[in-house]
């Protein structure tokens, strides 16, 4: 077995289109108010470039190459941990008036907010 | 066997970490889920690196004697490069968000363009196919590194004005021209036999070196209000150069992501340029002039200031109320007191909404994350489309900190350079108060209208210094009432 998927231009016009497409429909679903986490969270998606750093690096067969390579992996590996930190982070904030830290709220409102803000959203 | 195992895990993990990319953020259509969503995609990354070092099974023979130095090497970078990017994510301001979003996207923007060199450099690339995307994907990805670092300068207050020169667009053109031709030279030198690593190797460097330098030029000239667009683009940009790198090495798992996060760019800049009424070409390409010489419509009526607690008093006898936070807010640092002001209206009955623009902030949502920081409950804050019916059955609207995206002329003074951007219709509110640190213009430089008309009020002072004040004057008062309701819930 190959390393390196033996794959024609064509196959990866495939890929691109299947994956553009899936890209736009998922990424439309997506409301404004999450807007900010999902940039960043797709930020971090395409930190997987370190994986490519990676093999890039381990192929190194010159002093120049095994520079620029060691620079690939040490901005990718920034890309997919800062943006990993930054959404992760962002997300833990978000909250619904249903959750425990607003509980003014939540005492006024029918029993279990929680459960159909859940359904709702859902 | 023993050879065929690591290709397999390395395809097959890969494999995983595709899925999970998509799924991590299909999971983000509900802030519900969206919080599992990023740790699924997490979980992939970390596969997916963790399984990368299996290629030392099978290395080019030129690398075999350096293995040792080239894996050292390949850890050092990941936990330096993984290490203080954490670190730094996790410690940086939510206000100072976009320019870190910017930072990590130049990051592997970069990263994209690093491996289009090591692979060109190597001679690893065969055929005028990879080496026309290895080429492309190097500028996109050279193009975002440098363009990003100057959209991260900008936002951080590094560079502080826009940078417009005469004849601006042609010589960007040119430098475009110039690089595109070289990097066709190289594609042509490579079919005619010429060994690009050794025989040219100043060629490619000047191709890396234009397409960096395009980036730069390219982001100068674009202004604050601009900036969530140029985020977007370059977003896209490197998206699209890791797809492209990930073609190069036979890696659907870099396609995939990379493709995805180039569409989620694409729909994101156009979402922004559609909120401010700008073409994303306008954004890129032509910029808000230095000081807009439009002649402004004549403005009718006076400012009337208002005293803070006087505001804070008659909101809290209101019945609803909608509260417009702008980015002024998030620089005086009021989020956590507003909440708290909102409280006691609620706690006195008032029903309280947010009214989020979409470019309220330096990129797209950050309003909403801004307001998540300070525990506002996300089922109170609703986007631009569904809030604006609501503004003419409303008794109050609080302006903080927003300007622009509340200025009436969009609607109706056709010299306005913002006309036809889509804003939030405040001025339909029976009253409105405006809190604003002086008479100053907003962020394009256009006087506001609605702070002239009849129903406006505004509370000139610091944001959160006026809700202290707002916040002071209606526990004063409502001493019992509120505390009752309080108790009582």
């Amino acid at each position: 077995m190959e390393f390196q998927l033996p794959m024609t231009g064509f196959v990866a016009l495939y890929v691109f289109m299947l994956a553009g497409f899936a890209g736009w429909v998922i990424i439309g679903r997506v409301p404004a108010i999450l807007h900010t986490p999902l940039m960043s969270g797709s930020n971090f998606v395409h930190g997987i470039v370190v994986v490519g750093g990676v093999f890039a690096l381990l192929n190194a067969g010159t002093t120049l190459e095994r520079a620029i390579g060691f620079f690939a992996v040490l901005l990718g590996a920034g890309n997919a941990a800062g943006g990993y930190a930054v959404t992760k982070r962002m997300l833990a904030m978000f909250t619904t008036s249903a959750s425990p830290i607003h509980p003014p709220k939540k005492a006024r409102k029918s029993p279990g907010p929680a459960k159909a803000a859940a359904a709702k959203k859902d | 066997m023993f050879t065929a195992l690591p290709p397999f895990l390395i395809i097959a993990t890969d494999l995983v970490a595709a899925f999970l990319f998509l799924y991590g953020l299909k999971r983000m259509a509900s802030p519900v889920t969206a919080s599992s969503g990023i740790s699924f995609a997490g979980v992939g990354m970390l596969a997916a690196v963790l399984v990368s070092f299996l290629y030392v099974f099978g290395v080019d023979e030129a690398a075999r004697p350096h293995l040792a130095v080239n894996i050292g090497l390949a850890l050092l970078a990941l936990v330096v490069g993984g290490g203080s990017a954490w670190w730094s994510g996790k410690k940086v301001a939510m206000t100072a968000m976009p320019q870190m979003v910017a930072l990590y996207n130049g990051m592997g923007g970069g990263a994209a363009a690093g491996i289009a060199a090591v692979e060109v450099f190597g001679g690893k690339v065969r055929g005028s196919t990879d080496l026309s995307v290895t080429l492309v994907g190097a500028l996109i990805g050279a193009v975002s590194l440098s363009g990003s670092l100057v959209a991260w300068a900008k936002l951080d207050g590094v560079i502080t004005k826009p940078l417009q020169i005469r004849g601006q667009q042609i010589f960007n053109g040119l430098i475009v021209l110039a690089t595109l031709a070289v990097g066709g030279y190289l594609v042509v030198a490579a079919r005619g036999g010429a060994a690009l690593s050794t025989a040219m190797p100043g060629w490619i460097w000047i191709f890396l070196g234009g397409a960096l330098l395009f980036g730069i030029l390219m982001s100068l000239p674009i202004g604050g209000a601009d900036m969530p667009v140029l985020i977007s683009v370059y977003n896209a940009c490197t998206g699209l150069a890791v797809g492209l790198e990930g073609f190069v090495l036979k890696n659907p798992a870099l396609m995939i992501a990379g493709m995805v996060v180039g569409a989620a760019g694409l729909l994101l800049t156009q979402l922004m340029a559609k909120a401010m009424n700008r073409s994303i070409g306008k954004v890129l390409f032509s910029h808000f002039g230095p000081a807009p010489k439009h002649k402004q419509g004549a403005i009718v009526g006076s400012l009337k200031p208002v005293d803070a607690g006087d505001a804070g008093i008659f909101m809290r006898y209101a019945h609803s109320v909608i509260i417009v936070p702008g980015y002024g807010l998030a620089v005086a640092q009021g989020q956590q007191k507003l909440y708290e002001f909102v409280k006691l209206l609620q706690a006195a009955g008032v029903g309280v909404k947010f009214a989020v623009h979409p470019v309220a902030g330096r990129m797209p949502g950050q309003m909403d994350v801004l307001l998540a920081e300070a525990e506002v409950p996300y089922d109170l804050i609703f986007q631009l489309d569904d809030i604006n019916p609501e503004f003419e059955h409303t008794d109050v609207v609080l302006v903080i900190g927003a300007n622009d995206v509340v200025n009436p002329a969009a609607r109706t003074d056709k010299a306005s350079p913002i006309f036809g951007m889509p804003i939030l219709d405040v001025d339909k509110a029976k009253k409105i108060y405006v809190v604003k640190r002086g008479e100053g213009k907003g962020y394009a430089g256009i006087v506001n209208t609605l702070f002239y008309a009849e129903n406006c009020q505004m509370v000139y002072g610091d944001a959160q210094v006026v809700l202290t004040k707002m916040i002071a004057a209606v526990r004063g008062l409502g001493a019992g009432g509120a505390a009752k309701s309080r108790k009582a819930a």
